[in-house]
């Protein structure tokens, strides 16, 4: 898109490495031109009470194009990512046909330049099909730009080919990510395993089924020093084993979602499968850890695992239902309520950490800074608002969050310096 | 019942009353059937159980001889009105015989718009087939509904449908609004 | 509360309420012509998604007792145990005119689900692992009648011998039999004791041998086959060693103690004696209670107390 575009982001709160400091941005032809005091331009977007930081990105959305349009599509994924604050989203490679080979992956990162609301990013797997038994060719999907990979949805359960794909990934400069579930242990699980479960008479999913494998990939990386990413952390456990392995200086990064830092398990005890989600949710004292690790440093991002689900797919017995749930416009509002970080934190999780870990910080998760990408997130942590289902940009409804109030909302969103949402609403 | 403005209340029977009439209708029932042959006293639950015992207990004394059979039967599994108004069952059905070719003596406290007694008759009938059902009722108290008599009457005492009859051993109790006394 | 989903919503009181209209349905049932006209013109439905001959056909006895139509619906042979036709099947039924549902799935939470799609009343007849709520009841009124207590099991000692953790009918009994005073032990293997078994008000013993000679109540579960193959249990001759009751054991038992059975009997695996050569054993009576309590529960919720049932708090 080639126009001379040009505004000025007036009357906001530039949030950086360096400081936050109130100054107003302008945007010229895709990047920034100048940061000062009271600027003024042809076009001015009112930043009043708002933060001004680098977009956010998405170590974790599954847009579900190809293989299930009926519950989103790039597009529609891109616009609920765009609306939430977000300039890029890595996408999970757990599609039909999967993301492990070249031609799929060109065909979602082209849908996602079509739509042009935010980058798509799209992650490859781990094993062909994620069938877990032979691996993906990493070496000429890296040529095509793929930088994660992952079986999502599933973790790679053979010991042996998880120490290959490591120590073949460590030359080609790519992150493995790995979902840490011990399929033999969870098999039938509907929900966490605890009292809950118990009482409502459905199998659980014991702590320890992530635990075990999170474990196993610590040493695995310790002994072939590839680094590792870990995907949507839910346990207690987890957030402490990380916290070690950090400490004993290994090259590995976590993620947690908005949900695990708001919702219990409690709220499955009406067997709505609106709450069931892979991991699931677990206790108020998993929470408190997870809160802890986002504190210290332990986790790095925050992910949503947006898994947009059909409304005739979510109206099953919880068992047959499948798990998931919409995250991407809720994520901001989620973690402030929740957590309440600070505005250099929040940066922190939803952009810097984010973008080099997914490898895209040449573009993204940048500095507000004169020279820079015009990738930017206008946001405000002192708005409340009430969520509604049928107000959402994605296609599917299953928002666990229908009803509620949560404060901090996403306001504009800058993507290669043109305006994509303005107010809350998208552009395009 | 909500609580009316101002209650007046009248004492109809007391218990001498009470006991008297129970010995006539005894009387009566023995004297209408010739006797007692096949007759078997059932009280409804639950406000003509007590009132059947004490009938049962008088045909004893006038006839001694001979034991009639006593029984109680819940009509709430019978009532027209279940889906109308709350039913809680109250105390079990107790027939101690089959009814066919008996003369039932049917007993309750108040008789009113005749429809749980309708009731108790399609009850009895899960019984047997009895030869004769005849009501005994302490009060008669009037608006009738249905097709309905008695047999055997305490008292006839005409009521307000908004007043409340209560009885019991020690009488019988009319309770009304000072309106509708009006 | 509209319907019958789970014991949770019965407090003492409540269950005591119902226990007594099962008196008067029992004496109903003890008639020559056992039929009141109570639920005339109302229709009850059963849709059972999982098979279970026994159950259903008590339920439908217990509407047709009470002069109720019924309707059934068995899907238990065809392909839709699917959501999608779950809710087609509840919605396409309901508009052919019914007043109750009496729903069993393999999926707990399923009953629960149907009450968000008609206005119909919905009972529960086992929804996975979670309730049977009409079993329980018709376990409490067969061991309080036996006993002749009135509708309090204060003091008495039940012991619930097999698959507890499996177990939708133990989830139901232990609920009820604690609210009723009585003091239950959970005779399993550790791996078929509920998760957080702490958490439900019990003892726990771990062979039955622990508890013939002292209990009251001797409850025995159905041990499926099928356990054997996730490792729950080696296999069947050590769990009859430790779990089965035997002759040598129904010899230990007290003379006044009840052997109870939901149905059907695994012989061979919990059930090593014939129970009709076992005085205490209250089997039958378990059956025929059905009917009594499935009337009771059908008579209260479509037309008896004031607004289904009273709401246990």
């Amino acid at each position: 898109m080639a126009r001379k575009n040009e505004f000025v982001i007036k009357g906001g709160t530039v949030v950086n490495h360096d400081g936050v400091s109130a100054l107003d941005v302008r945007v010229k032809d895709g990047t920034v031109a100048e940061v000062g005091e009271s600027l003024d331009g042809p076009e001015i977007l009112d930043a009043t009470g708002c933060f001004v930081s680098s977009g956010f990105v998405d170590l974790h959305t599954h847009l579900r194009e190809p293989g299930k349009e009926e519950a989103e599509t790039i597009e529609t994924g891109s616009r609920a990512a765009a609306i939430g604050g977000y300039t890029a989203v890595v996408a999970m490679p757990n599609t039909d046909p999967a993301q492990d080979n070249v031609m799929v992956v060109e065909f979602v990162r082209a849908q996602g330049q079509k739509a042009g609301l935010v980058e798509v990013v799209p992650s490859g797997c781990i094993t062909v099909g994620r069938a877990g038994t032979t691996l993906a060719p990493f070496s000429s999907l890296a040529a095509a730009g793929v930088r994660i990979f992952t079986d999502d949805g599933n973790g790679v359960q053979d010991p042996l080919l998880m120490r290959r794909a490591l120590e073949y990934s460590r030359d080609l400069g790519i992150v493995l990510a790995q979902h840490c579930e011990v399929s033999r242990l969870t098999e039938g699980a509907v929900m966490h395993e605890g009292s809950c479960c118990s009482h409502m008479g459905v199998p659980g999913w014991p702590s320890i089924a992530e635990e075990l494998m999170l474990h196993r990939d610590i040493e695995l990386v310790r002994l072939t020093g590839a680094p590792m990413h870990f995907l949507h952390l839910s346990t207690a456990g987890s957030v402490e084993l990380v916290r070690r392995a950090k400490a004993d200086g290994l090259p590995v990064t976590a993620e947690v979602t908005p949900h695990h830092l708001a919702l219990t398990d409690e709220l499955l005890s009406g067997y709505d499968p609106l709450y069931k989600v892979n991991p699931p949710l677990r206790t108020m004292s998993d929470i408190g850890a997870l809160k802890a690790g986002v504190a210290d440093g332990t986790i790095d991002a925050v992910a949503t695992d947006h898994a947009p689900h059909a409304p005739h797919a979510k109206e099953m017995p919880l068992d047959q239902a499948p798990p998931g749930m919409l995250g991407l416009e809720t994520a901001l509002g989620v973690v402030n309520t929740a957590v309440a970080p600070t505005p250099q934190r929040i940066a922190e999780l939803f952009s810097w950490n984010p973008a080099r870990i997914a490898g895209v910080h040449d573009r993204h998760g940048r500095p507000v800074a004169v020279g820079e990408p015009a990738n930017i997130a206008v946001w405000n942590i002192n708005e409340v608002w009430s969520v509604s289902r049928d107000r959402l940009a994605s296609k599917s409804r299953n928002t666990p969050y229908h009803g509620m109030e949560l404060r901090g909302r996403n306001r504009h969103t800058i993507f290669n310096g043109n305006v994509v949402v303005k107010e809350g609403k998208a552009l395009r | 019942m909500n609580p009316p403005t101002a209650l007046r209340e009248t004492r109809i029977l007391d218990a001498d009353g009470i006991r008297r009439a129970i010995t006539r209708i005894a009387h009566e029932v023995v004297e209408r059937n010739q006797g007692i042959d096949n007759v078997v006293v059932v009280g409804m639950q639950t406000g003509g159980v007590w009132i059947a015992e004490r009938i049962h207990e008088a045909i004893g004394t006038i006839e001694p001889l001979r034991k009639v059979p006593l029984g109680a039967v819940d009509v709430s599994m019978y009532r027209d009105d279940i889906s109308l108004r709350p039913v809680v069952p109250s105390a079990p059905t107790r027939i101690p015989c089959d009814l066919t070719g008996a003369t039932v003596i049917l007993v309750d406290d108040v008789l009113y718009t005749g429809r749980t007694v309708r009731a108790a008759l399609e009850a009895l009938n899960d019984h047997g087939r009895p030869r004769a059902v005849q009501l005994a009722v302490i009060v008669d108290r009037g608006h009738r509904e249905l097709p309905i008599r008695p047999d055997f009457v305490g008292k006839n005492v005409p009521t307000h449908m908004a007043d409340t009859v209560t009885v019991g051993p020690d009488g019988v109790l009319i309770s009304s609004t000072m309106d509708s006394a009006g | 509360m509209k319907h019958l989903l789970s014991t949770a919503q019965l407090d003492a009181a409540a269950i005591g309420a119902l226990l007594d209209v099962g008196d008067h349905m029992a004496e109903i049932n003890a008639r020559p012509v056992p039929k009141v006209p109570a639920l005339r013109g109302k229709t009850v439905a059963s849709v059972f998604f999982e098979d279970s001959t026994r159950t259903r056909l008590s339920f439908e006895t217990a509407a047709k007792r009470l002069s109720a139509d019924t309707m059934t619906f068995s899907a238990s042979t065809s392909s839709v145990n699917k959501g999608e036709s779950l809710r087609d099947t509840i919605e396409t039924l309901a508009a052919m005119g019914v007043d109750a549902f009496v729903v069993r799935h393999k999926s707990s939470g399923v009953p629960e689900a149907v009450t968000q799609w008609t206005d119909a009343v919905v009972v529960n007849a086992g929804d996975g692992w979670h309730q049977h709520p009409t079993q329980a009841l018709l376990d409490a009124f067969t061991i309080t009648r036996s006993f002749g207590d009135g509708n309090t099991m204060s003091g008495r000692r039940i012991a619930i011998v097999g698959d507890i953790k499996h177990s939708r009918v133990a989830r139901s009994d232990i609920d009820v039999f604690t609210k009723m005073g009585a003091e239950v032990t959970l005779v399993a293997p550790a791996t078929l004791l509920p998760v957080d078994v702490g958490s439900y008000g019990v003892s726990v013993a771990h062979g039955i041998d622990e508890v013939v000679a002292s209990t009251d109540v001797l409850y025995m579960l159905r041990m499926q086959k099928e356990r054997m193959d996730s490792a729950l249990v080696p296999d069947i001759s050590e769990y009859s060693a430790r779990f089965g009751l035997d002759e040598e054991r129904a010899g230990r038992l007290q003379p006044h103690a009840l052997v109870m059975h939901p149905g059907p009997m695994n012989r061979g695996v919990e059930m090593l004696v014939d129970p009709g050569t076992l005085p205490g054993s209250r089997i039958l009576a378990q059956v025929a209670n059905g009917v009594s309590m499935r009337m009771a529960v059908l008579f209260t919720l479509l037309g008896g107390a004031p607004n289904g049932l009273s709401q246990g708090d």
